[in-house]
């Protein structure tokens, strides 16, 4: 429903072993009509999406991640659960509800969700912890897992017996200044959704990255010109922040650094509270430090951006599509001594977007036209995995096949291709609203009773059982329970006598000699032809192969003919078939 | 299977089994026995710290009782280690001049006078080189870890929450830096010589295994010992070598405590240690987990059955209140963590109104501030009101903001800044609880003389008797206001009618009222079946038998397999399948297909030819009626049929052919000439009036 080959409104409904479950429910940054929102009649046509749906996921607080789920669960109903992780549940209303503003306040649109509608929502919310199973119902369980990226970003897993896919989200698989690595452990999903931003760039590493972003600031105040850095209030900001301060800092630099309002105090907040999200390092030195909060960072007064002289500004939101971003941008952007640095992806259709794909002169609301002659650069600082890590998590869950979203349709069909080839696993890229259908080949898990199973086991450890040995046992199925059991057991809990089936066969063969003189010469022949058997000569003269019992008779009527009686039950019908054929060629003569 | 994979719980000791000597009845005072303690004078400013801080110290055994669940695949062992309280001696002391040095007499009291020892979970019993996994409920009780990790051969894996983990630290490194400032470089040995100790008098002539106490670890074992946890979360499911599953479960007495499932495919075992009912910071309990539970294994209820911990808060404040407004000082006794964060809660909201807000609440310990840091970033593992205010965001915990407005003010020790700070009349939270070692024991001595004063014990596991007794005689008012919120008598009958599992297995102490008050039978487990129960150093076979393991049937197999309704709503299906068994995972798969008949190429000796008997026919079930039999028989060609009765069934003749069918209710027996063609005729006949199994 959204994502598909494309980024921006993260929405996919998995239909799993007769589970229906929507992961995400995100919004479009690039577009202001219907297609902002994904499109839930998808979904179901006709009927109640609380009826169809087992539960919803969001993975993270981005918009593009969870930025329609008040429309979807106020305006288009849906009253089941939504799970989320504890720092998504306490950040994501405060973004919706900032998105609700720059929407409705300041461009005035109507027929959208409202305040009360965001809390009502967030009502349905339930938070998981990391690696908690929560039960959604009997058959039903999901898990998250650490996916790095934002503040409780999670990847998660959907189980159903034996079926389960596992959603990634956006993840980022190097640690950063702020927050660990995703990790998930080898639990072999049958599918694995994952997203693709950055399919095809193998990034250089962090640290070059990071001296490069602090070189182009600092030569920029340095020769008095204002850098403009747009961000998501959460995430990105929060290391870019640390690593401004500890630079500004070490370089004993004077020039003010600004955060936009609002947001900036509370998420940082949120960062100290949550702190055990973040990574090893600001867990263990928090108590001595919180490097939450900064030295050098000041709040941002709209006045400001009209101040002489060089400063750094972090404004928000991050794709300089709306609000406080775009504002400073626009006074900002006629100055070539001024730097904007993009530190993340730009979805279509933003003056972010545009102007990194080179766009210098940009239609701005009114007709009007504005001319960039500032700077611009591109940082690479989103938390997403790369080719190189997107091919880590496939190797470590190790799935049966993958599914690509959230990313470009070329860049996929690259990565696509690269997973296919070194996995071997199939890997889908579907477009929005198309469907993919995955069969599955489930084992059936029974009970089998451990008198049979130790049986089993015992004689599967002898050593000369090196032949495949094959357990025979009889499925009772009742209800729903199944259960494997010796036949044995299976007859005796049926009330049910066993029926026995017995052969005897008589071989005639010529021979002079006494019936006991027989005997001896039908054992010692067996005794050499059937090794690895159990042939034996019991005291009353009979011999045994297996449980197979032969006798010898003296002919009725023919002295010079003598019968041999070869009886066996219909369980060892195959060998006693193979004696009686055995034995009708007749006795080897002895020497002497 | 795994024999030998062995799983140990951890639990408190000294919160597991009820003390027996909790009970003890006030003794009269004696008259004090000069004894030359050091005041410091803390108005000064001064602190000398070259005199001991510590006087009289009493040996403090980690008393170690021991539980070992046998379960059939896994081994489980719960240990619990706590810190135990220091014994009493009765006044009537013989002199020994062999340990003389070691032993004081004070108040008539006789003390140890040794650095503080302590008491291992029992290790005799097992080998704890085999164990392999340890669980651990919750901070109190891992006091004992790092004897475990460091020194015994172990090479498991522990779980833990996080937070367990983190305030287990704090715990630790509190005790090890109080340890280290007791300036004792001896320990007390010479009384532990058996000859002597059985002579002493009672408390001291009964303690166990005194020569295996042991003195505290050091900051590098915990650290050591701390980094072989593993982190796990609650309802997280870890699976352990295939063969069984665990899951810690909130149990809602402490920051991260749990309690812990155990269960296979087929059988559950629940191990419920230090659990509370009550609304206080932590996460609720989960119950409803712990329903279905073969057997419960129930430990860690309340040392204090008979005080109410609600009663108990606020008859903490109104002596607080009291002292504070007659100008005289609170000492509280306490652990950096845990009741402390309720308690500061409560004067929150209590000081104010009581008239109490310019006096000072110090906090002191060496892990002061990491306590209250640390308590307020565990958000998830908090009550719903606690959590709720993380997201709007506020800290969770009043305390902060008490810090912020300086009315609690937290310091490492007493040394430092505390000096230039102290103000009095004030309030004082600071360790060790049991008043051996840590900063209590200078607040102790100087407030002890004055009756203007207040010690009030809140901690439950020492005795305020037996902590007081070293101090004695004391003009400084004591009052007992022990908040526990583990379960108690009644929240136990209410939560096993809830959870109904098949079997209890608690401690022995449980099962009878407690021996100072035998007449109280509310005050024990009432539960049907009756509780099993266990003393130290047993071994006890858990009430269940495993019948079922599971296996998983793979698709291809499934497939093959045509089940046929037997009754009505049950279905059967013969199944022939390999066994594939890797990591105590069971897995059919669909036998090898019959290797094609390479006729004629090449002679092949006899026995290459002998069919592979591990082909396993079916049984056969049901019994043939003789008249539709031999219609059948006509059916398909055999004539001259003759039938005759015997006296347990029938003989079918087929004169013609030289065969006997002898046919009885579950038998029938074919007897004829060596024709293999004739012989499978009549046996596909014959099968079609039975039925496969």
């Amino acid at each position: 429903m959204g994502a598909g080959q494309d980024v921006g409104r993260s929405c996919i409904l998995v239909s799993i072993a007769g589970k229906n479950v929507m992961l995400d429910c995100g919004m479009h940054m690039g577009f202001n009509d219907d297609r902002r929102f994904p499109d839930f009649s998808y979904i179901t046509q006709n009927g109640r999406l609380t009826d169809f749906l087992d539960c919803v996921i969001i993975s993270h607080f981005h918009l593009d991640h969870c930025g329609a789920l008040p429309y979807f669960s106020e305006m288009v109903g849906y009253d089941g659960p939504i799970y989320m992780t504890h720092p998504t549940q306490a950040i994501c209303p405060i973004l919706l509800e900032d998105y609700r503003k720059i929407a409705v306040d300041k461009k005035g649109e109507a027929n959208f969700f409202t305040s009360q509608m965001i809390k009502d929502c967030m009502k349905k919310v339930v938070a998981v912890h990391l690696h908690q199973t929560v039960q959604v119902d009997d058959e039903l369980e999901i898990k998250a897992y650490y996916a790095g990226h934002v503040l409780g970003a999670a990847m998660f897993q959907i189980k159903v017996g034996s079926e389960s896919v596992v959603y990634t989200g956006d993840y980022n698989m190097t640690p950063d200044r702020h927050l660990g690595a995703a990790w998930v452990d080898k639990c072999r999903p049958s599918l694995l959704i994952s997203e693709s931003t950055y399919a095809t760039t193998i990034r250089d590493s962090k640290r070059c990255r990071e001296r490069d972003f602090l070189k182009k600031v600092h030569e920029t105040v340095e020769r008095g010109g204002k850098v403009l850095i747009p961000v998501f209030a959460l995430g990105r900001a929060q290391e870019l922040c640390i690593l401004l301060e500890t630079f500004w800092e070490r370089m004993n630099l004077k020039v003010p650094i600004y955060f936009s309002t609002g947001l900036t105090e509370k998420a940082n907040h949120y960062y100290k509270l949550f702190i055990t999200w973040t990574n090893q390092k600001i867990r263990k030195t928090f108590v001595q430090r919180n490097m939450f909060e900064f030295k050098h960072i000041k709040a941002f007064d709209r006045a400001f951006a009209d101040n002489p002289g060089p400063m750094v500004v972090f404004a928000t939101p991050g794709m300089l599509h709306a609000g406080q971003s775009l504002q400073i941008f626009r006074k900002w952007a006629g100055n070539e001594k001024n730097m904007v640095i993009m530190p993340g992806y730009c979805v279509q259709g933003t003056v972010g977007h545009k102007i990194l794909s080179g766009q210098r002169k940009l239609e701005m609301e009114g007709r009007q036209v504005l001319e960039v002659k500032m700077q611009v650069e591109y940082m690479s600082f989103s938390a997403h995995a790369d080719a190189k890590g997107i091919m880590q998590l496939v190797g470590q869950a190790e799935p049966d096949s993958v599914l690509l979203v959230h990313g470009e349709a070329k860049k996929m069909e690259f990565l696509r291709q690269k997973i296919e080839q070194e996995f071997r696993v199939s890997c889908y890229m579907p477009a929005n609203g198309e469907t993919v259908t995955l069969p599955t080949s489930p084992s059936i898990p029974v009970g089998i009773s451990l008198g049979l199973l130790k049986r089993e086991m015992a004689q599967g450890l002898l050593p000369e059982a090196k032949k495949l040995r094959l357990l025979h046992g009889t499925l009772i199925m009742k209800d729903s329970s199944f259960r494997l059991v010796s036949s044995e057991q299976a007859l005796k809990e049926l009330g049910l006598a066993e029926h026995q089936l017995r052969f005897t066969c008589r071989v005639h063969l010529q021979d002079t000699r006494k019936e006991q003189e027989m005997a001896l010469r039908v054992y010692s022949h067996l005794k050499s032809t059937l090794q690895g058997h159990c042939v034996q000569h019991l005291p009353d003269g009979s011999v045994t192969v297996e449980s197979i019992l032969i006798q010898a008779a003296a002919h009725s009527e023919d002295p010079g003919t003598k019968v041999l009686l070869v009886s066996w039950t219909y369980q060892d019908e195959e060998l006693g078939s193979f004696l009686t054929a055995l034995l009708k060629k007749g006795l080897p003569q002895t020497p002497s | 299977m795994v024999p030998g994979k062995t799983t140990l719980p951890m639990m408190p000791l000294g919160r597991g089994a009820r003390r027996k000597n909790s009970q003890l009845p006030r003794r009269s005072r004696r008259q004090p026995a000069e004894t030359g303690r050091r005041f410091l004078d803390l108005r000064s400013g001064e602190v000398d710290i070259k005199h001991p801080k510590v006087r009289h110290e009493t040996v403090l055994p980690v008393r170690a009782p021991n539980l070992t669940m046998q379960y059939p695949q896994v081994q489980i062992n719960h240990h619990y280690a706590r810190l135990w309280t220091g014994h009493d001696f009765y006044p009537q002391f013989p002199s020994f001049a062999t340990c003389s040095k070691e032993l004081k007499e004070c108040s008539g009291h006789v003390f140890v006078d040794s650095v503080p020892e302590f008491c291992l979970p029992e290790t005799e019993l097992i080998d704890l080189s085999t164990v392999d996994v340890i669980l651990i409920s919750n901070y109190h009780c891992m006091m004992a870890l790092p004897y475990i990790t460091e020194h015994t051969g172990f090479t498991g894996t522990v779980y833990a929450t996080e937070p367990t983990v983190q305030i287990g630290r704090l715990l630790m490194e509190e005790l090890v830096n109080f340890i280290e400032r007791v300036p004792k470089a001896q320990s007390a040995s010479l009384w532990k010589n058996k000859d002597i100790q059985r002579l002493l008098p009672s408390p001291l002539k009964d303690a166990v295994e005194v020569s295996t106490w042991r003195r505290c670890y050091t900051m590098q074992e915990v650290n050591s010992a701390l980094s072989k946890i593993q982190l796990v979360g609650y309802s997280q499911k870890i699976e352990l070598f295939g063969a069984v599953q665990v899951t810690p479960l909130s149990s809602g007495y402490a920051l991260g405590s749990s309690n812990w499932i155990i269960q296979s495919h087929y059988e559950k075992v629940s191990y419920v240690s230090g659990s509370s009912l009550l609304t206080t910071h932590p996460q609720p309990m989960d119950q409803t987990s712990l329903k279905n539970s073969d057997v419960l294994v129930l430990t860690g209820l309340t040392q204090i059955p008979t005080a109410n911990p609600d009663g108990m808060v606020g008859e903490f404040c109104s002596n607080l209140a009291l002292t504070v407004r007659n100008g005289g000082n609170v000492l509280v006794p306490c652990y950096p963590s845990g009741v402390i964060y309720d308690l500061l809660e409560c004067l929150y909201q209590y000081i104010d109104s009581a008239g109490l807000s310019s006096i000072p609440f110090y906090f002191i310990s060496p892990v002061a501030n990491s306590s209250l840091e640390f308590s307020q970033i565990f958000a998830e593992w908090l009550c719903h009101n606690k959590q709720s205010k993380v997201y709007l965001p506020e800290p969770p915990f009043p305390h902060a903001e008490l810090i912020q407005t300086n009315k609690l003010k937290h310091y490492p020790s007493i040394h430092g800044d505390f000096s230039n700070d102290f103000r009095q009349p004030c309030v004082v939270f600071t360790g060790h609880p049991s008043l051996r070692f840590g900063d209590v024991v200078h607040f102790m001595e100087l407030w002890g003389k004055s009756s203007l004063n207040t010690v009030i014990f809140t901690e439950p596991d020492f005795s305020y008797l037996e902590a007081l007794a070293p101090y004695q005689p004391l003009a400084m008012k004591c009052i007992y206001c022990p908040i526990d919120t583990r379960l108690n008598f009644i929240q136990v009958s209410k939560l096993l009618k809830e959870v109904q599992p098949l079997h209890v297995v608690c401690p022995e102490q449980y099962t009878q009222p407690p021996p100072a008050q035998s007449h109280r039978m509310d005050l024990m487990i009432d539960c049907q079946p009756p509780p099993m129960s266990y003393r130290r150093a047993e071994v006890l076979a858990l009430p269940f038998k495993r019948r079922y393991e599971k296996i998983e049937i793979m698709p291809e197999l499934a497939d093959s397999l045509v089940p046929m309704e037997i009754k009505p709503g049950i279905s059967l299906a013969t199944v022939s399948a390999v066994l594939h068994t890797k990591d105590n995972k069971h897995v059919l798969q669909p036998p090898p297909r019959p290797a094609q008949p390479t006729s004629g190429k090449k002679r092949k000796r006899v026995s290459d030819d002998v069919p592979d008997c591990q082909v396993l026919k079916p049984l056969l079930s049901g019994s043939i009626p003789v008249e539709q039999f031999v219609q059948t028989l006509e059916k398909h060609g055999f004539s001259d049929i003759k039938v005759e009765d015997t006296a347990k069934g029938h003989i079918v003749l087929l004169q013609e052919a030289e065969t006997l069918i002898q046919i009885e209710e579950d038998s029938t027996h074919i007897i004829c000439d060596n024709d293999e063609m004739l012989r499978v005729r009549l046996r596909d006949l014959v099968l079609k009036f039975l039925q496969k199994f």
